[in-house]
């Protein structure tokens, strides 16, 4: 008891570095818990980036690059699926709904993606959240166009502003799309997916797009094809789409639909289930975590080796404070625990502040980071690594301790009681 | 290992030298009854505070040169003498040496806290023992002040309260009065007295300043005793 309270009355009289050490430590442990709580959010973000789809369908390829062009808008598919393919699977017994895709045109650098009202009813993100309008309504006729929730900030547009669109990718293309004014009726609420950097029209406004240019390069003088001449259609025929999202009846249908769509012989086809390719995908790039790990274990021992070096250095100080105790009778296992105990103290105060900054930190911050990066960082109790970073913290604090102890006993008398105050 | 022996310190050939210097101490014969007070003077660097470090145990004398109470002090382990300090000997350091983050009463406690002997030796509870040691040195109003915001005298009244609370069998103060002034001097010496009669314990004093050596039983010149350094 004695050593409780001379340990607490000396951590208070030094006070100014006593919670300066403590503090830093506390950040070490918060940035350690808190990038291990940015990493799960990090994976589950990725992860949810599409949910409730139990195959994505794409014209036979690499899954990877499947999941890229369909699900993240990158890079561009090998080939097209036939509309009357996808309608097969569409009217499959086991297929309880599709959401077909039609890629490869832009609009000032953003894709445009052809589809129809599925895709407001049934693609589903993070834990099966529905995507929803923010304002107006899904497009529906040929020249209707909703524009993702990025879309509409960078690009400033409002409900009823008229675009063009341009074929293929880059973002100020020579052959553009000038003569088909294409209107936005909607924008899609944020959903911090690759959804909010999409432009969504029709099927049919894709196929509009391309009348004219079936030849592969801009209509000839008289071939062109005007707005009005698409609005007189009775109906826009649709050929072609690039891939679609499939929802089965039931779960225990996705393995057999996914043979049956791979080994088709109408068309070669790939089909993925998302949440293996993503989890696939994440081993790959996930390394990063890693690194993000190797960096704030760094950050700790320096938290640590900060505390070792005040500790040392206030030993200094401490001298003639640990003389007076030896010549007074405390032997060495006293001095040292005392020391110990300090360091321990000290360790665990800082690890509890870290793991309080990190609650205060994640509850005053997640709306930010979600709104700010599409991170969702879950507040949750700390699971078992977590704990077992906060322990190793305190452990290494006593140890760190021990160190500046055993030296200070060993000075303690023969130098100590001459220091002159 | 006992030696049976009615002397409080008794040394024989104690020679000492701090780690590859020159011998600082070379005391052929020195010895002090129980219950003794005497006065040990020299000037500085004749070697006064090596001795009492010695004496204390807080430095390590030769095997067999020097015993205190009937301990042979250089063949205890480095533990055992400050154990053995602790449950026998109260210091008044020069320097008062207080712990700044204890209030007075935590101070006077200290050696009695760390020492289960030393407790034992109380002949009432701790905190009346204190209260006791207080009154006697005058200092009963300030056991919840900060040793810091004492003044010089009253720290030194704090230090000698620690040094005989528990009624070791031998005190040891080192230049204690060395920052009084006179009139003060003589007052500590006079509380200092009575606590050691009402105790029968044993005082060895030290001072470079001849004038208080008439109160004491015995005065003993270092340089006289003392080899090394002629």
């Amino acid at each position: 008891m004695l050593l409780l309270h001379l340990a607490r009355k000396s951590l208070t009289n030094r006070l100014l570095t006593t919670s300066l050490t403590a503090l830093s430590i506390a950040f070490s442990v918060a940035l350690l818990v808190g990038v291990e709580n940015v990493r799960t959010g990090m994976r589950e973000s990725f992860s949810n980036t599409v949910s409730g789809t139990d195959l994505v369908v794409g014209s036979r390829g690499g899954t990877i690059q499947l999941m890229l062009y369909a699900v993240f808008g990158m890079g561009s598919p090998v080939a097209n699926i036939s509309h009357d393919t996808w309608k097969t699977w569409d009217e499959h017994p086991a297929v309880s709904w599709t959401i077909p895709y039609a890629l490869g045109d832009s609009h000032r650098g953003f894709r445009v993606i052809g589809t129809n009202d599925s895709f407001y009813e049934h693609y589903k993100y993070r834990g099966g959240q529905l995507i929803a309008l923010a304002e107006g309504r899904p497009a529906k006729t040929v020249f209707d166009v909703v524009l993702g929730s990025q879309v509409a900030e960078r690009l400033g547009y409002e409900l009823g502003e008229r675009i063009s669109v341009t074929h293929g990718m880059s973002a100020v293309g020579f052959m553009n799309h000038d003569e088909m004014p294409f209107e936005v009726v909607g924008v899609l609420e944020q959903t911090f997916t690759p959804v909010d950097r999409a432009i969504y029209v029709t099927l049919e406004g894709v196929t509009a797009i391309h009348m004219g240019w079936e030849s592969g390069g801009p209509p000839m003088p008289g071939d062109e094809v005007s707005a009005e001449d698409v609005l007189a259609m009775d109906e826009v025929p649709v050929s072609q789409i690039t891939s679609f999202f499939l929802g089965a009846e039931s779960r225990a249908y996705t393995l057999q639909l996914q043979r049956d769509i791979s080994t088709t012989e109408d068309e070669p086809l790939t089909a993925v289930i998302p949440g293996l390719a993503l989890s696939e995908m994440w081993r790959g790039i996930g390394y990063a975590e890693d690194g993000l790990l190797v960096i704030s274990g760094f950050v700790v021992l320096v938290g640590l080796l900060g505390m070792l070096v005040s500790i040392y250095t206030s030993l200094d100080a401490r001298r003639r404070e640990m003389a007076i105790l030896r010549a007074l009778g405390a032997g060495p296992r006293r001095i040292v625990s005392l020391l110990v105990l300090e360091a321990g103290a000290l360790s665990a105060f800082g690890a509890l502040l870290g793991v309080l900054f990190v609650y205060a930190g994640l509850a005053a911050l997640q709306p930010w980071l979600e709104g700010q990066f599409g991170l969702q960082v879950p507040i949750q109790a700390l699971d078992g690594v977590q704990l077992m970073y906060i322990g190793a913290v305190i452990v290494l604090g006593f140890v760190a301790g021990l160190v500046p102890a055993i030296k200070a006993y060993r000075t303690a008398l023969h130098d100590g009681l001459s220091v002159r105050v | 290992m006992v030696i049976e022996t009615p002397n409080c310190i008794d040394a024989r050939d104690l020679t000492f030298a701090y780690a590859k210097g020159p011998p600082v101490l070379d005391i052929p014969r020195l010895t002090i009854r129980s219950g003794e007070r005497v006065f040990l003077y020299g000037p500085s660097g004749s070697g006064k505070t090596t001795l009492l470090g010695l004496i204390a145990g807080v430095l390590n004398p030769p095997p067999g040169a020097l015993s205190v109470l009937g301990h042979d002090i250089g063949g205890l382990s480095s533990a055992a003498r400050d154990r053995f300090r602790a449950s026998h000997i109260g210091y008044v350091f020069q320097m008062f040496n207080l712990i700044p983050y204890l209030n007075v009463r935590d101070n006077i406690a200290l050696p009695v806290r760390i020492n289960a002997e030393r407790k034992k030796r109380l002949t009432s509870g701790l905190n009346e023992a204190i209260a006791s040691a207080a009154s006697d040195l005058g200092i009963e109003h300030l056991l919840d002040e900060q040793v810091t915001r004492l003044s010089v005298g009253q720290q030194q009244r704090v230090a000698a309260a620690r040094a005989i609370l528990g009624a070791p069998e031998l005190i040891i103060a080192d230049e204690p009065t060395s920052s009084l002034d006179a009139n003060r001097r003589h007052a500590f010496l006079e509380l200092l007295f009575a606590n050691v009669a009402e105790a029968g314990s044993t005082l060895l004093f030290v001072s470079h300043d001849l004038g208080l050596a008439d109160q004491f039983d015995r005065s003993l010149s270092l340089p006289e005793l003392n080899r090394a350094g002629e």
